[in-house]
């Protein structure tokens, strides 16, 4: 039986690089790992299938000892497959364990992204329309003959809880105090979704 | 006729796991499709083993291709002896399964993916115990390693997850070597087809025939976690839903051994490992009983039980002589069905007390005196107390090493010069084995003196130095709130005790029946003869 050298070496190599990748930690080397091994380990295989020769299909005047081996091409389509489905299953287990070590146990909690899309939505509403009452007060404020007394000012009627903090000086130019959100919880959510 | 049947064994749990999968939406017509499968196939087992029993092995060449290049499927005894043991028992899992899951609304085990994969799971283990070639054995393996990733990663909490990526990557690790092996054993023979391999790897150099059966025993060891290669079973198997871990438990780890025992006897029986084997079967026994002793909660106690009794097996296996081999593979059908009981136990103790710790755990007796029946005889049985099977089968090992012994025949062919070293090595490994049935006894009794005989008011604050020593159990340990035990639960544990009842009350038959499996394994001659009837080139 002749082999070739070639693919010999390429099956030590792929083995060697396999090994050593599987023995990282990241569960995503040790799949890596599992593939180059099951490739050597399938190249093994076509090494040992000796000379390659003729396609393997008998017919007039074709010599069956010309031909080459089919059966280890068989049991390496299977393998083939085998490895396919493993990898499919190991990558999902992947995922949900990165979800996991993400999220931790109230990462069932949170549905899917859908959800969190209605809740960017729903935050958006209430700060639009939380700005709208805020304009609305501004305005009977202004309509009103009298200076808008600090006092009264400072008592923020439309904010929820948790956000009390203290109020920026009002806008000098406008006597509005419209940077007041922008300081505050809501429009934060914003920014930081974008530095993510 | 019979012939027809063989193939049946994989095709109708195949053909069952599509028709469970499309009826996903419909649990009880999955748990009837689920339940039907089981039972046919438990009834071509027996049609089967009464067939082979009375005019010998079966060989049926699929699509009409004569035995080298088609793909032959082989029943002899010992095939049909398991498949119908392991059929029982998956059906009595089964039972127990969909009782749990009725009750549980389904959180522990979603259905409509736990039946495909069970029944998938089955299929690949009938596939490798009827395999007639070792590349198909390699499948039955990948189908039943495939379907366990699965069951045991249901539900995909974060313990499962962190158990099942070690039971996984070991796994796939062995099939690598298992392939590998496949590989190197076509390049060197030519040939998969397990009879035409009995003749030729004979032919081979010593050398090249050591590295192709230390190949395949490392790749079967790891699946049977023989001892160096054990420590990711008790690791991995305890997190999973009872039904789950009983089924790998009982089965799993038994497809390794009657692959081991092929490779023992069809494919290498002239090649001698013997001492390493009584060495490693010494080990095994030690060490996973060792572990046991250290663990206080019940799943992981049996978990590492079963390690060491996987090296009984090995024990048997090595001695290699007729009543060895009898007393193996009566040892295997008893440990199948006793420790799946156990486990069943295990889920049932978990429900009604909350818990599998012993430091967790008092009073049962009083909850549920029919509890503390039900683990009670298959403990005893675990620990080898003499009426009951455990203690037959491991009596008939020690009399079959000592019996080898004595006649010089350790290990079938062996050289003279070696057999005195043979001799107090068997010698040592017998001792080994009565201290770890001691041992066993010990574990399962303390476990029966906490959880049962203790009070329930003593659990609270209880301090002893025993205690203290034992390990528990990972974080985020298992206490589930009391739930009711289905009637289905309780009828399926009780079954299989009573199956493990019947194999002591019948036990005379049995060894009988086990005795010629073991006189056709002995004689490859007879299964060689099977697949190839004019002959092997």
């Amino acid at each position: 039986m002749s082999a070739s050298l070639t693919l010999v070496v390429l099956a030590a190599v792929l083995f060697g690089a396999g090994v050593y990748v599987m023995l990282e930690r990241s569960l995503t080397r040790v799949l890596i790992g599992f593939l180059l091994a099951g490739n050597a380990v399938n190249i093994l295989m076509f090494v040992m299938a000796g000379a390659p020769g003729l396609a393997p299909i008998l017919g007039d005047g074709v010599d069956p000892a010309s031909i080459s081996d089919p059966l280890p091409q068989a049991f390496i389509l299977t393998a083939i497959v085998i490895n396919l489905g493993i990898t499919a299953f190991m990558l999902a287990l992947i995922y949900r364990s990165w979800w996991l070590a993400q999220l931790g146990a109230k990462g069932d909690q949170i549905g899917d992204e859908a959800d969190l899309d209605e809740d960017m939505s729903e935050h958006a509403d209430l700060q639009r329309s939380s700005h709208e009452d805020d304009e609305a007060i501004q305005r009977i404020i202004e309509e009103s003959d009298e200076e808008p007394d600090d006092e009264f000012a400072h008592l923020d009627l439309d904010e929820p809880d948790g956000f009390t903090r203290p109020n920026p000086p009002d806008d000098p130019a406008t006597g509005r105090p419209g940077s007041r959100y922008a300081a505050s919880g809501y429009s934060t959510d914003d920014d930081e979704g974008s530095r993510a | 006729m019979t012939d027809a049947l063989v193939p049946l064994v994989v095709l109708v749990p195949l053909l069952g796991a599509a028709l469970a999968l499309i009826l996903g939406r419909h649990p009880r017509a999955q748990v009837a499709v689920s339940t039907a499968t089981l039972f046919a196939v438990a009834t071509i087992a027996t049609l089967l083993l009464i067939e082979v029993d009375r005019n010998g092995p079966i060989a049926v060449h699929l699509g009409g291709w004569e035995a080298p290049w088609g793909i032959a499927l082989v029943v002899d005894r010992l095939s049909a002896i398991m498949l119908l043991v392991s059929a029982l028992m998956l059906l009595g899992v089964l039972v127990y399964a969909v009782g749990q899951g009725i009750a549980d609304n389904h959180r522990e085990t979603p259905i409509s993916i736990f039946h495909p994969a069970y029944l998938i799971l089955s299929a690949g283990v009938f596939d490798a115990f009827i395999a007639g070639d070792l590349f198909n054995l390699y499948v039955g393996f990948e189908i039943l390693l495939s379907a366990s990733y699965v069951l045991l990663t249901l539900g995909g909490t974060g313990e499962r997850i962190r158990a099942g990526v070690t039971y996984i990557i070991v796994s796939l690790v062995s099939s690598l070597f298992f392939l590998s092996a496949i590989a190197l054993i076509y390049g060197a023979t030519g040939t998969v087809n397990m009879a035409q391999l009995s003749v030729r790897l004979g032919g081979l150099p010593e050398e090249t025939q050591l590295v192709l059966h230390l190949m395949l025993l490392l790749a079967f060891g790891i699946k049977a976690a023989v001892f160096p290669l054990s420590f990711w079973l008790p690791d991995s198997y305890p997190t999973a839903p009872a039904p789950v871990t009983a089924v790998f438990a009982g089965l799993l780890t038994k497809v390794g051994v009657y692959a081991l025992i092929r490779t023992e006897t069809l494919l290498f029986a002239d090649n001698d490992l013997t001492i390493v084997l009584l060495v490693i079967a010494a080990f095994t026994m030690l060490v996973g009983i060792l572990g046991a002793l250290a663990q206080a909660d019940l799943k992981r106690l049996l978990s590492f039980t079963l390690v060491s009794h996987i090296g009984y097996l090995v024990f048997g296996i090595a001695i290699g002589t007729l009543s060895s081999m009898t007393a193996t593979v009566y040892y295997v059908v008893h440990h199948i069905t006793v420790q799946t009981a156990l486990f069943l136990v295990a889920g049932l103790i978990e429900r009604v007390g909350g818990a599998t710790s012993i430091s967790r755990l008092g009073g049962l007796m009083k909850v549920a005196p029919w509890l503390a029946i039900l683990y009670f005889i298959p403990a005893m049985n675990l620990g080898g107390i003499p009426p009951l099977s455990g203690f037959l089968g491991k009596l008939g090992l020690f009399l079959a090493g000592a019996e080898a012994v004595d006649e010089g025949n350790v290990g079938g062919a062996f050289a003279a010069s070696q057999t005195a070293d043979a001799a107090w090595v068997v010698w040592v490994v017998m001792a080994v084995g009565a201290a770890t049935s001691l041992m066993t006894l010990y574990a399962v009794t303390r476990f029966w003196n906490m959880a049962f005989w203790r009070g329930r008011g003593e659990v609270e604050g209880f301090s002893s130095r025993l205690t203290q020593s034992l390990q528990e159990a990972p974080a985020g340990a298992t206490l589930v709130a009391t739930r009711t035990v289905p009637p289905s639960m309780v009828i399926a544990t009780t079954g299989l005790i009573a199956l493990s009842l019947a194999l002591t009350v019948f036990a005379g038959p049995l060894f009988d029946l086990s005795a010629r499996a073991a006189a056709g394994l002995l004689d490859p001659s007879i299964y060689i003869g099977v697949v190839f009837p004019g002959g092997v080139q």
